[in-house]
């Protein structure tokens, strides 16, 4: 166990070099750069930057020389700990991302929560009650969960929300916090907004994963192993919640995977539309701005966490499944 | 025997399957008994209503199959001559739940899937000893590994703690009926213990439960399809076919004297090892009919090489005395007595 988990971590950095290669090339392939760009927005604002001086500035950010070189440079600083400096912003990206990246992290474990508190309970009901009103009812809520895209869930919550009660569900804080320094009462801000937002990105998740759980259970049900545990005289409901429900939750495990990579994607339209301070704002904005060292940096951020996922939910995987673990 | 009363009574036993397609009438007026400390086999082709027969003693039928009439009476510990009628319980309820594994056990079909791929088969033993007797988890630990050691399990310390997937298929069966005796219960039902495995761990499984229904005191039902397996094994047969009790009797009696024409169709078709004839192996002709179009009147008629025309296609036989403790639903013992019982 302890060498197949060495073994899943030296291989992080090599995919992040990979990663970094695809994600680098990958930013520079619009046409222009940042200083494109941003003499674009100053002609926008009425003033203006003659070639002289932006070709300058391009010598200055190192934007004049080949790709390969910028992306050596970048490398260079990257294995330092440093990812570089935020043309638009002029901060530091670590310091951009570090800012941020603990709501992200957040938000997508709040709503991963969530989504699996709402699809197991669904499933298990759905499977155990198959073609009743309530499995029909949870499956027009899935397909509504799937079809709908979640930042036109997010404005139409939001606008329900203030219409009804008045409540302004915009941000992850209240004015008042915002910028406030951390204490007990800025977390329970936190909570007290971060709800609608994790719920709003789990919807479409737990759509998905309750037809998982339905579907995994129904074929468990039908296990002799449940004729056995019926004849040992187990209730019904025991029998149900030790035996089927655990093996059906199994290959769900394996799903977290490829989950998470799809809570932060999710989460850049909504946290833009909701005014969400996490990393996908940022992102937006670094992308049409072509920001390319905070963008490069981010995605890089992005691949890390999904990678981590993807060995957790491994790890998750072998600790659930005794078939696996003996292997 | 006769003056014993039974352990565990069937009467008219009726189980159908209700389908957009219609009626499945799997199980239809099946009647038997068994004694204290004997083995009683069910024979019969596969579709004729065993399994069913069994899960209704349980009464573990699935949806749409439903218990539509007669009784399943099972005699109490502690009172002989009062009975329980199965039938007449919720089959949710905690009356049946006892009686479950801890009265009447069940040892299934298939060992390889019968067990949780993830829970250790002692888990699994050990649940069903705390349904059934007031332990805590180190004694029932305790009960579990005698269970097994009991099976002839080696090294049951050990095995207690793996997976039913780490066994191999005797060792498997041989924990699955370590978890059906482990709670004590005075009869087996045993759907085609053997089926799934080889010949050799076949013939030591069934010295195993032969054994162990000696030293309990248990009765066994043990239902196959398997004649040979019933001569070996059981006191008493009943034969069924098509949801229906063709012939019951003693052991001697159904193999060197049947009285159906199903029962001697069937004995006629199995090939012996003495005889050396080149001749064909006798087969009963045409096939069993589809479910919902079970025949009128007697179910075997139409391969029944001795029905009576205008007879046996329009009545259904009653069970005629034959023997002595010998049955037969046949026309051909109309002039008999008839089974009141």
């Amino acid at each position: 166990m302890a060498s197949y988990i060495a073994k899943r971590l030296l291989v992080i950095p090599l995919l992040l070099l990979v990663f970094s290669i695809v994600i680098f090339f990958l930013i520079q392939a619009p046409p222009g750069d940042f200083m494109t760009t941003y003499s674009a927005i100053l002609a926008g604002s009425g003033s203006s930057m003659d070639n002289e001086q932006l070709n300058l500035m391009r010598i200055d950010y190192g934007l004049d020389k080949p790709m390969h070189i910028q992306y050596i440079r970048w490398m260079g600083k990257l294995l330092h700990g440093d990812m570089g400096l935020s043309l638009l912003y002029m901060l530091p990206n670590t310091k951009l991302i570090g800012d941020r990246i603990g709501l992200t992290v957040l938000l997508a474990f709040f709503s991963f929560i969530l989504s699996w508190l709402i699809a197991i309970p669904a499933g298990i009901y759905s499977a155990t009650h198959k073609n009743s009103i309530g499995d029909y009812f949870f499956t027009v809520i899935n397909y509504i969960g799937v079809a709908i895209p979640n930042f036109f869930l997010a404005l139409l919550l939001m606008w329900i929300c203030y219409d009804l009660w008045g409540l302004n569900l915009v941000g992850l804080f209240s004015p008042k916090y915002e910028m406030a320094p951390w204490s007990w009462a800025k977390v329970g801000d936190l909570l007290s907004h971060i709800w609608l937002p994790s719920l709003i990105l789990a919807l479409g998740g737990s759509a998905r994963l309750t037809r998982i759980m339905r579907a995994n259970l129904l074929d468990e049900l039908g296990k002799p192993y449940m004729i056995t545990g019926r004849a040992k005289g187990m209730s019904e409901w025991a029998l149900v919640m030790k035996y089927p429900v655990r093996l059906a939750i199994n290959p769900l495990v394996s799903t977290i995977g490829n989950y998470i990579p799809q809570l932060f994607s999710g989460s850049l339209v909504v946290a833009t539309v909701m005014n969400l301070q996490n990393i996908g704002p940022l992102l937006l904005q670094a992308l049409s701005m072509q920001d390319m060292y905070l963008s490069g940096s981010i995605l890089l951020v992005y691949c890390l966490l999904a990678i981590i996922g993807t060995i957790l939910s491994d790890m998750l995987l072998v600790w659930v499944d005794p078939r696996i673990r003996m292997e | 025997m006769t003056d014993q009363k039974p352990l565990l009574s069937v009467r008219d036993l009726q189980v159908y399957f209700h389908l957009d397609e219609g009626i499945v009438k799997s199980v239809d007026g099946v009647s038997f008994d068994a004694y204290k400390g004997q083995v009683l086999g069910i024979v019969g082709e596969s579709g004729c209503g065993k399994s069913v027969t069994m899960k209704s003693i349980l009464r573990i039928v699935e949806p749409p199959g439903r218990i539509m009439g007669g009784q399943v009476l099972l005699s109490k510990r502690d009172h002989p001559d009062e009975y329980l009628d199965l039938t007449a319980m919720n089959e949710k309820g905690k009356e049946i739940r006892a009686v479950r594994g801890g009265e009447i056990a069940l040892i299934p079909q298939e060992p390889m899937a019968a067990f949780s791929p993830v829970h250790t088969i002692g888990n699994q033993i050990m649940e069903a000893i705390m349904l059934h007797c007031n332990v805590n988890k180190n004694e029932a630990r305790e009960i579990c590994v005698q269970s097994l050691k009991s099976v002839g399990m080696s090294m049951p310390e050990k095995r207690v703690d793996s997976y039913s997937w780490q066994l191999s298929g005797g060792l498997r069966q041989r924990a699955i009926i370590a978890m059906a005796i482990a709670g004590n219960p005075r009869l087996l039902v045993a759907d085609e213990p053997t089926t799934a495995i080889d010949v050799t761990t076949q013939a030591q499984i069934l010295r195993l439960l032969k054994d162990l229904q000696r030293q309990r005191e248990m009765s066994i039902l043990f239902i196959t399809h398997d004649l040979g397996v019933i001569a070996q094994m059981a006191q008493y047969v009943v034969v069924m076919y098509l949801g229906r009790v063709m012939e019951k009797g003693p052991v001697d009696a159904i193999f060197h004297n049947p009285k159906h024409p199903y029962t001697q169709a069937l004995l006629r078709s199995i090939p012996s090892a003495q005889k050396t004839t080149k001749t064909k192996l006798p087969t009963i002709t045409g096939s069993i009919p589809h479910p919902f179009n079970k025949p009128k009147g007697c179910p075997f008629h139409p391969r029944c090489i001795d029905a009576i025309k205008g007879k046996c296609d329009v009545e259904l036989p009653v069970e005629y005395i034959v023997g002595d403790q010998q049955f037969a639903s046949c026309f051909r013992y109309e002039k008999n007595e008839v089974n009141n019982r």
